[in-house]
């Protein structure tokens, strides 16, 4: 819809020129969030994508994420061979409430910073522990895992003016094995509940749970728990389930639990 | 920057923060559409540089030096694209309002993603097809049958609007460009209940381009009810214009009318509103309790409020035969509290008009109405004006399903216009949809049903508390409506009816497709499958044990009006057909051990036309060139009618249907139409049609007998020419003739709607329930419907799939949420979902072979009755295959699962 509050686009080419920071303004990703709801506070957006950054960054170390890579440039990457946890990256895009016409514009970055307890893009670089590169307008720099950046919904580590740069999955995580599981109250709809299994080639299991709660949670473990084990962890460090017209909380609860003994499944098969 | 759209550049330059769509819409493609204007429904996709983006999320100086493709861009030249035609050939549409953004992405698609259409078209709504018409055009369907002579009455003639549909070139309601158009944006009260103590203007009339600012001081004060019926003291008049006092949150407050939406937001921002915070009531009980704030206390009887004392706009008090000795002589009785929550029509095209003054000083409102001829009426009421000072028309309307039965914009439009002069546009937003149109009424519906041991229904109590929120708008007739029909098709002594609708400090509620009926059929056809479940007998088995029969009397809240007669009575055959069709069925079979297989089933009838009388005039004659024009009243919305009145018209003049120019829903073509509602475009405007058509033929007859000197039976009509004795006139010759003779071939018929028939639908569901997850799959859907005769079997089958997948939106997902201070929660499409291609399954529908005395060619009205039993019987297909009844839609999963988890915990 339109902004009519917006009174200017900034369309900086070089960090030096994101700067000054001041009251009204937002970073423009894709736009799919920004524009998709009024805004009457904003006055004044500054464009990333003029900024030119490399969408995706494949190394020896990992993944390089840029904020402003679509959806559907992370959804057509062809990963290396070796990393097994590569399929987690499509399962996730499919996750998305948004149809693939959205994927074409909306970003990996702008997903995470909505920070919605459904935002497949947490789900996925969670589960592979992503870190976050944030820069501030001070032209500081400090990295945060995604776990940590995500506090709950539409709440998160950035302080004003500050803002994703990248995020980084390492080689480890995109290495390990994985499992994921999703329902929502629709068919193809937003997510109830999100869980995604990751099992190292040192046996090492981590349980990441998203959309039924609040903020993303994960549990790691040095090896494969048993099912009591695995339940009883997520029991005691959910502290809350989360409550919206997407689903229930009981029911949340109750498919992450089916889901966690689901992934634990599988991932134990082979191990 | 620079810009190019279909291959053309333009040198107009965007607005820093304004978006694709209406940029595209301001250089004049109208075929780009706001359905959500947030990303949700794909009305609006474009393609940039060859990718398919939706235009209302795209910031619109990022199409700077890039390609951009619309609808209008897609053919090359006159030829289709192939996707266009494939639309065409398949009629993927009803309204059409999707169409642009469906095509738009069908046409982009790849085979991968065209394997996987529920994935591939989660991004595009359509709220009329149910989705199977739109699947059989990216596959290549043909569904359409080339029209020759005769090819009328029974054939799938297309839809007229066919081509301008899928080229984008079909007007809706905004698609003109207006010279000096000013636009409204209306100040919407944050509290449930308040009175307006002061307005202070200056601030928002400093906003540079605001021309003025409207409160209730410029308002006339005559009261009126926003629901429009052809006798208008049915409804109550208890709304005016702007009101003194605010009783929902959202009600509009005050319009403020500026030479731009940008301007007309931001007066609305700087307007200052004093009010006096009165107290609130949100639950239809406590309102009717004493004690409850008052919502229309202050009205007098010339409201015509039911009892204003205790907020009830309508009471319905009835009792046949003996309750208590019904229930005494019963074996098995089912008492259950069903819920049937608020839920909203979700129209594609938003509520919306354009008036202005012409230069004959007369108001005229371009409006998105299916009653434009009793939209005329009450403004000209309202406003103190002659009839004939105000005309309202409409081209396309961009769907209604009840929701445009209403006077909702027309109203402040005309304001706008009168105080101005200027014109004036008012277009709701998506979010307005939800939080000040209006919804279907939430019903708390308690029935107890009685049945002796050979399957004999004895005793059917009904209680109905239905919350029509803070104004009456369609109250009473919708409580009327709710206690009728929905147990009058059960034969049974003994009947007793308790109704109340009541004022609810909340969003109003009004007309839904089925009118009450999908709320009372829900709790009464779950209970009666409880019943033959007591008592080991076969629902349908049951059913057809207690239905009434031809010629017996129907008794609902009243004993039918002798106006409603058995036309024809096909609910028999509608039975046994969803009886075969689900015997024979094995569905899910193999399905993991978790997935537990059900079947369930209901019915419904309803009467034909509203009560009251419904009128539509039609005029028809003869052209010069040889072909038929004629006019209607009745609103194409996508219900088909005027593909109906065409092919009404070709059978009766033995013409190719496309012969027959038609305009439709204009005041200014004359004669009255009481509106396409109640089901009534087929059975009253093709019943006026068939009238004037045969009255059009004997004239041209006549006339030709006369001119050709042949006798009278030996002339007949042809497709170019009329046949007198064996010498063919063409038509044009004959029309000269006329015309030199001072013979005028010109007819008119109408209808006024008395007496009415009946019609009947019965859904039958093979479901699978996941007793993990509480998920639900469809495994079968079949529905049979009495339509009588069936004029356009195509059309017609996609008005039965349409409610049907309408219906499966209520029954599976939608709600929308009231919070402690009346506030609407959820008024977005991302959290009041509406059925995607993935959620809707494909119903087989089957038809009654039934032909009706009353309707044009023996048809009935199947417009509003395919959704009313949907619900039901998947309800009955629930505790069919999980053993728990559930007694409040929707059938979410966390819902479902809930209530198998507390079964299984007993």
């Amino acid at each position: 819809m339109d902004l009519n509050t917006i009174t200017e686009v900034k369309l900086p080419k070089t960090r030096g020129e994101l700067a000054p920071w001041r009251a009204g303004d937002a970073f423009l990703g894709g736009g799919t969030w920004l524009f998709s709801e009024p805004q009457p506070k904003l006055t004044r957006l500054v464009d990333l994508t003029t900024l030119g950054w490399e969408p995706l960054t494949a190394n020896a170390a990992g993944l390089e994420i840029a904020a402003t890579c679509t959806v559907a440039q992370l959804d057509a990457l062809t990963a290396p061979v070796e990393w097994t946890a590569a399929p987690l990256i499509g399962q996730c895009c499919r996750a998305f409430l948004a149809s693939f016409k959205i994927w074409n514009a909306a970003t990996v970055g702008g997903n995470i910073c909505m920070s919605l307890p459904a935002g497949p893009m947490i789900s996925l670089t969670a589960a592979l522990d992503g870190e976050a590169l944030l820069w501030a307008p001070d032209g500081s720099e400090r990295r945060v895992t995604i776990v940590d950046f995500v506090k709950g919904p539409l709440s998160n580590a950035l302080a004003p003016g500050e803002l994703i740069r990248s995020i980084f999955l390492p080689k480890a995580a995109l290495t390990a094995r994985t499992a994921f599981r999703q329902v929502s109250l629709a068919n193809h709809g937003r997510s109830g509940a999100l869980v995604i299994g990751r099992l190292a080639p040192n046996g090492a299991f981590a349980l990441t749970i998203t959309a039924s709660t609040p903020r993303p949670i994960k549990l790691a473990f040095d090896a494969l728990p048993s099912v009591e084990n695995l339940h009883a962890r997520v029991e005691s460090e959910v502290d809350a389930w989360y409550d919206d017209i997407h689903g229930l909380p009981a029911w949340r609860r109750h498919m992450t639990l089916h889901f966690a003994q689901e992934v634990l499944a599988e991932l134990s098969e082979g191990a | 920057m620079s810009f190019t759209v279909n291959g053309k550049p333009f040198a107009e330059q965007p607005a820093a923060g304004q978006c694709l769509r209406t940029f595209l819409r301001d250089l004049g493609h109208f075929g780009v559409k706001k359905g959500c204007d947030a990303g949700d429904c794909g009305a609006c996709t474009v393609y940039l540089d060859g990718e398919p983006v939706h235009s209302c999320l795209m910031p619109a100086f990022r199409a700077e030096g890039r390609e951009v493709t619309t609808i209008e861009g897609l053919a090359k030249g006159d030829e289709l694209h192939p996707m266009q035609r494939a639309f065409l050939d398949a009629q993927g549409f009803q309204c059409g309002f999707c169409t642009a953004g469906m095509i738009m992405t069908a046409a982009s698609l790849n085979q991968a993603q065209r394997a996987d259409l529920p994935r591939a078209l989660k991004g595009n709504l359509c709220r009329c097809t149910g989705y199977r018409a739109i699947e059989d055009a990216i596959a290549g369907k043909r569904n359409t049958e080339d029209g020759h002579a005769g090819c009328g009455v029974g054939h799938n003639v297309p839809a007229p609007a066919g081509p301008g549909v899928v080229t984008g070139k079909a007007r809706f309601t905004l698609d003109v460009a207006v010279e000096g158009l000013q636009h409204i944006k209306l100040v919407r009260s944050p509290h449930a209940h308040a009175r307006i103590r002061a307005i202070d203007k200056s601030e928002a009339l400093q906003v540079p381009g605001v021309i003025a600012v409207l409160t209730h001081e410029d308002a006339p004060k005559t009261a009126f009810s926003t629901a429009r019926h052809e006798v208008r003291t049915i409804d109550a008049d208890d709304t005016t214009v702007l009101d003194t006092v605010v009783r929902y949150i959202g009600q509009r407050v005050a319009a403020v009318v500026a030479d731009s939406e940008a301007a007309a937001e931001e007066g609305c921002r700087k307007l200052k509103v004093d009010y006096d915070i009165l107290p609130a009531v949100f639950d239809p009980e406590q309102a009717m309790t004493p004690g409850a704030p008052l919502l229309h206390g202050d009205k007098g009887p010339d409201a015509r409020i039911y009892d204003a004392s205790r907020n009830l706009i309508h009471a319905v008090h009835s009792e046949f035969g003996s309750l208590e000795a019904g229930f005494a002589q019963a074996d098995a009785i089912h008492e259950g509290t069903y819920f049937v929550p608020r839920v909203q029509h979700a129209h594609l095209e938003t509520l919306c008009a354009i008036a202005w003054i012409d230069a004959g000083g007369r108001l005229n409102i371009r409006s998105s109405t299916q009653v434009p001829f009793l939209t005329r009426q009450e403004v000209a009421r309202v406003f103190g004006l002659a009839e004939d000072r105000v005309r309202v028309f409409c081209e396309r309307v961009g769907g209604g399903f009840g929701a445009k039965q209403e006077m909702m914009v027309e109203d402040i439009a005309a304001l706008a216009a009168l105080k101005t002069g200027k014109p004036v546009k008012i277009e709701f937003t998506r979010e307005e949809q939800f939080v000040a149109a209006t919804t279907r009424h939430p019903m708390q519906v308690s029935v107890k049903i009685g049945a002796a041991r050979d399957g004999t229904l004895t005793a059917i109590q009904m209680h109905v508390v239905s919350n029509t929120g803070a104004y009456g708008n369609h109250g009473a007739p919708v409580l009327e409506h709710a206690c009728s029909e929905s147990i009058s098709v059960y034969r049974c002594p003994n009947k007793k009816v308790d109704g109340y609708a009541a004022y609810t400090n909340t969003v109003p509620a009004g007309a839904f497709r089925g009118y009450g009926l999908p709320q009372t059929s829900f709790a009464v056809e779950s209970a009666i499958d409880e019943v033959a479940r007591a008592l080991g007998i076969d629902a349908l088995e049951f059913r057809r044990r207690n239905v009434v029969r031809q010629g017996e009397p129907m008794i609902g809240a009243h004993v039918s009006p002798d106006d409603v007669i058995y036309g024809s009575y096909g609910l028999d055959q509608c039975l046994d057909l969803v009886d075969a069709a689900l015997r024979e069925d094995s569905a899910g079979a193999t399905l993991p051990p978790e997935w537990l297989i059900g079947q369930g089933t209901a019915l419904t009838m309803i009467d034909t036309v509203p009560p009251g009388g419904h009128y539509s005039d039609t005029y028809i004659w003869l052209e010069s060139d040889g072909g038929y024009a004629m006019t209607i009243g009745t609103a194409e919305f996508g219900n088909g009618t005027t593909t109906v009145h065409q092919q009404v018209a070709a059978t009766v003049l033995g013409v190719t249907p496309s012969r027959i120019k038609l305009t439709q829903s204009d005041t200014d073509h004359g004669g009255h139409d009481t509106g396409a509602y109640g089901s009534t475009g087929t059975v009253i405007g093709g019943r006026a049609t068939q009238k004037a058509a045969e009255a059009l033929r004997d004239t041209l007859l006549d006339f030709a007998a006369k001119h050709s000197g042949a006798a009278r039976d030996a002339c007949a009509l042809g497709d170019n020419a009329v046949i007198c004795a064996g010498q063919s006139i063409p038509l044009a010759d004959l029309r000269q003739a006329a015309t030199v003779a001072g013979v005028v071939l010109s007819a008119h018929g109408a209808t006024n709607g008395i007496p009415r028939s009946v019609a009947f639908n019965v859904q039958g569901f093979r479901i699978a329930v996941n007793r993990i997850s509480g998920e639900i799959k469809i495994l079968r859907s079949v529905q049979a419907a009495d339509a009588g005769t069936v004029i356009n079997p195509m059309q017609c089958r996609a008005q039965v799939e349409g409610g049907v997948a309408q219906a499966l939106g209520a029954a599976l997902f939608e709600e929308i949420v009231i919070d402690g201070e009346g506030r609407v929660t959820n008024p977005t499409f991302r959290n009041y979902h509406i059925p995607a291609f993935a959620d809707i399954p494909r119903t087989e529908v089957l038809f009654a072979e039934t032909s009706d005395t009353l309707g044009p060619f023996g048809a009935k009205s199947m417009s509003e009755s395919p959704y009313n039993p949907v619900a039901a019987a998947l309800g009955n297909a629930i505790r069919d295959a999980t053993g728990v009844r559930c007694y409040r839609l929707p059938f979410k999963p966390d819902r479902l699962h809930a209530t198998l988890t507390a079964a299984a915990t007993g």
